[in-house]
Order: C-alpha cells, then sequence, then structure tokens
C-alpha cells in the first residue's frame, strides 16, 4: 500500500477507531469487574447502548449555571483526549514525532481533568462544588509524581540519545526503562496515579456515587452525559497507551501478515461466535474474552492489556479512600519512591549502571 | 419503534428515591444487583443523580415532607422515563391508608406534576426481586 493512502487511512480510521477500542475497554471494565465479582455482566455492546440511549434523551442545563461553561466542557474534555490518542497513534504507526512530545503529551492529559472542573463548577450545584474541591485536590496530588515518574523515564533515556533527544517519545518507546529498579517504581507510581486520572475506584472521591450522588456529573444528563462517558472511554485507550510507551517499551505495529489472515479471520469468527452464545454461558463470555485478550497480543497490544487488567484488578480490591489520604499516598508514599527512583536513576547515568 | 426507544429499552439506569419507607423495599431492591440477580446483565444500572436516570424506583408511602421532594426529583429527570411505585405502600399508601403523615398514593402525587406519566406498579410487602425484573420488562414491551 502506499504511503499517501496509509496517510488518509490514518486519518479516517483514526478517531472512529479510537472511540470503538474506548467503548470495548470500558466493557472489559465492566466485564471484568463483573467476574470478579462472580456476576454475569453486561453484554459487549453495552457502552455504546448507554452512550445511544443518552443521546436521545433530554438535556436539562440547571437555572443557576453558567450556560457555556457547563455546555463546552465535555467537549473540551473529549477533544482533548482525542488529541493525546490522536498523538500517540501517529508515534506508534509511523514513528512521526517532534522535539518535545512528551511535554505536549502530559498538557494533553490534563485537560480532562480540567474539564472537568470547569463543568462541574458551573453547573452550580452543591453537591457538584464538594466533587470539584475533591478532583482540584487530587489533580493537586497526583500531578507531582507523575511528573516526577516521566523525569525518571526520561533520565534514564538521556543515556542512549542525543542531547535533546530524550524529551521525545519516540525515542523514549525504543527502550524499556521498566525493566530497571528507578524504572519499575517510577512506573507502579504512574500507574496508580493513572488510576487516579481515570477516576476509577480507590480514586473516585470526585465522584463518589454513595455520598455525593455522582459528584461532578451531577448535573449533567443526556447528550452532554455521552460526551463525558466516551471521554472516559477514550481516557481509557489513552493513557494505557502512554504508559506502555513512556515505560513499557511501546508498542510495535506488527500487523498480521498476509499468510496469517486465515489464522486472523479463524480467531474473529470463534471471538463474535463466543459473544453471540455467550448469554447461554459463562464459559462462553470468558472464552471470547480470551480470544479478545490474545487478538490484542498478537497486534502488539499486549502491554496495553497487561496495564488495563492491572488497573481493573486495583479496581476490584481496594475501596474508596478520603481525599486526605489520597494526598498523603500521592505526596509522601509516591513522591517519597519517585524521589529515591530519581536520585537512583541519575546514579545510574552517572556511573552507567543500568540496571539502577 | 424509533432508535432512541429502543436504546433506552437495551440501558435503563434508574435512581432510587426513599419516600418514608422501612428500608425492607429498598433492600430487596439493592438485591437486585447482587449476583443471584445481576440486572447489570439487561443494562440496569443504579445511578446517583436523578439526572442520570431513567427510572425512579420510589419506595414508602409518600409522606407531606417526601412529597415535595419526590415531585422536585420527577421534573429534573429528563424525559422521556418511567416511574416505578416499589412495594405495598407506594403502590396504595397500604397499612398507613389515611394516616396524619400521609401525602396520598405516590402515583396521585405524581400526576400532579405530569398527568401522562408512565407509571409501574409493583405490589408485595416487600416485593421480591423477581417480583421487579418483571414489571421492568413489563414497562419495557409496553412502551
Amino acid at each position: 500500500m502506499s504511503e499517501q493512502l496509509m496517510n488518509i487511512l490514518f486519518w479516517v480510521l483514526v478517531v472512529p477507531g479510537t472511540v470503538v477500542l474506548g467503548l470495548v475497554a470500558s466493557w472489559i471494565v465492566r466485564k471484568v469487574s463483573a467476574l470478579v465479582q462472580w456476576r454475569v455482566g453486561p453484554p459487549l455492546l453495552q457502552p455504546a447502548y448507554d452512550v445511544m440511549k443518552l443521546m436521545g434523551k433530554e438535556i436539562l442545563v440547571p437555572q443557576e449555571a453558567q450556560r457555556i461553561v457547563f455546555l463546552a466542557a465535555p467537549l473540551v474534555g473529549l477533544v482533548g483526549v482525542l488529541l493525546l490518542s490522536i498523538m500517540l497513534w501517529r508515534i506508534t504507526l509511523s514513528q512521526t514525532a517532534f522535539m518535545g512530545d512528551i511535554i505536549v503529551a502530559i498538557y494533553l492529559m490534563v485537560l480532562p481533568s480540567l474539564a472537568l472542573i470547569l463543568g462541574s463548577s458551573g453547573s452550580g450545584s452543591p453537591h457538584a462544588a464538594v466533587g470539584t474541591g475533591r478532583e482540584m485536590k487530587l489533580v493537586m496530588a497526583y500531578e507531582l509524581p507523575l511528573i516526577l515518574a516521566f523525569v525518571v523515564v526520561i533520565i534514564k533515556a538521556a543515556g542512549s540519545v542525543g542531547p535533546g533527544g530524550q524529551l521525545s517519545l519516540a525515542a523514549i518507546a525504543q527502550q524499556t526503562p521498566a525493566l530497571s529498579l528507578s524504572g519499575m517504581l517510577a512506573f507502579l507510581a504512574a500507574l496508580l496515579c493513572v488510576q487516579a486520572k481515570l477516576g476509577f475506584v480507590p480514586f473516585d472521591i470526585a465522584e463518589a456515587e454513595t455520598e455525593l450522588g455522582s459528584g461532578v456529573l451531577m448535573e449533567y444528563s443526556g447528550a452532554l452525559l455521552a460526551v463525558w462517558k466516551l471521554m472516559q472511554a477514550v481516557m481509557l485507550v489513552a493513557l494505557p497507551l502512554f504508559l506502555g510507551m513512556v515505560f513499557l517499551g511501546g508498542f510495535h505495529a506488527t500487523l498480521p501478515a498476509p499468510g496469517h489472515v486465515p489464522f486472523f479471520a479463524a480467531a474473529l469468527l470463534v471471538l463474535a461466535g463466543a459473544r453471540l452464545l455467550a448469554n447461554r454461558s459463562k464459559l462462553m463470555d470468558v472464552l471470547s474474552l480470551l480470544v479478545f485478550i490474545g487478538l490484542c497480543i498478537w497486534v502488539g497490544l499486549g502491554k496495553y492489556v497487561l496495564i488495563v487488567v492491572l488497573l481493573i484488578l486495583i479496581k476490584n480490591t481496594n475501596p474508596r479512600v478520603r481525599i486526605d489520604q489520597a494526598m498523603r499516598f500521592f505526596w509522601v508514599y509516591c513522591g517519597g519512591a519517585l524521589a529515591a527512583a530519581v536520585v537512583l536513576a541519575s546514579i545510574g547515568y552517572w556511573w552507567d549502571i543500568r540496571w539502577l | 419503534m424509533s432508535v432512541k426507544i429502543w436504546a433506552l429499552k437495551k440501558s435503563v439506569w434508574v435512581f432510587h428515591v426513599n419516600t418514608g419507607a422501612c428500608n425492607n423495599c429498598d433492600i430487596e431492591i439493592v438485591n437486585m444487583l447482587t449476583p443471584k440477580y445481576d440486572v447489570e446483565r439487561f443494562g440496569i444500572k443504579l445511578v446517583g443523580s436523578p439526572r442520570h436516570a431513567d427510572a425512579l424506583l420510589v419506595t414508602g408511602v409518600g409522606t407531606e415532607q417526601a412529597a415535595i421532594r419526590l415531585r422536585e426529583v420527577y421534573r429534573q429527570t429528563p424525559k422521556p422515563c418511567a416511574v416505578f411505585l416499589v412495594g405495598a405502600c407506594a403502590c396504595g399508601t397500604g397499612i398507613f391508608k389515611g394516616g396524619y403523615h400521609v401525602a396520598g398514593p405516590v402515583d396521585e402525587i405524581i400526576r400532579e406534576v405530569d398527568p401522562d406519566a408512565i407509571i409501574a406498579y409493583v405490589p408485595g410487602c416487600p416485593p421480591k426481586p423477581e417480583a421487579m425484573i418483571s414489571g421492568v420488562v413489563k414497562v419495557l414491551s409496553a412502551i
């Protein structure tokens, strides 16, 4: 296929592809949570049904809301994560990168939380206001360890590329910092920060359904809520991809060779058949999940699956923490571990010890 | 059947309103989410805000205090939405009929706000989770 055709295909497919992958990922989150709790769980298309239903519902805007902020915030958040995921796909698939793109990515990663804070504070509801306060504190808590974790990676990368080159994601994705001591520490801390960024359970303090009535999203209804749900779904694609590129050595797009196509088609057929029969037995459900994970590993997304599964397991085995516990956790424990990791990485760089 | 209604049937998010119930029906509602019944199979999910809801699960007799809030919650629920009256009290005030604190059967309170509201009755004291699920199925097939 010619270069130009690939380019056109990329730009046509990237946004719908990311959204579809995000919806599938959010189904996996719900399904695996259900299997962990020994339930059956929702069908494959459930996230799509939810979004379609919300699109058809009435949009209520509270009387005291700042209309423009309230209406624009979900779109800003969605555009932010879509931009981030386009950047990551572009770097993964065609190695096009520019100097300092990791800094752009860090900024784009803040956009969803920022949009959430703006939208909920614009909605003029006391519950949302409490949620906004918590979200702000949470952002302040996890941004510092997250950036420190990236600093560790940048120090690790400095050994192998030219001056300035360590700020480019394509260069960082060439190596695997998680195989060293400081890199492993940074990866684990960044994983927990991403858990908080996604609003997953130990850190779902801002959305706290039982006490705040879904907190930051409380006043949103209809299509606006659907945009928030889409944003959360796309974040489920973009953030694990980013973690995989920074810490685990990136995704090398190994699309199946022509000889593999029959196997690939057979695997897809098994997946579709298992999904069709899934209502009859749990075994078919588990089978289809396994086939799906196998397909992901086949096209080079195995690291993505690993990160998502880690996130889901942390989500399902922990109760919600209070905001002060979360701040102490991120600043004292994660911050301390990462300060140690930065020192280790610097020592390793100075005396050229790779495993530090 | 339009796409809108079709998608609504596939994903019903419910909000639980207690208008002075004795907590028996409420426990049975939570029971629907447990592994034994697992209504998430059908896309039914309990949500924390009436603005996210497609159906209100109302329990309790509808006291004078709660009636004001119930009307407000119904107004804040984006339409189209359905109302499920769960338990003998909600269906017709039960043993509290004529009590000094009773604002009337819950369906009348809701009809004051919206005469065309879709209201389903699930009687019982408390109703079994199977009865509630069958109520949901009946309403969805009637829409």
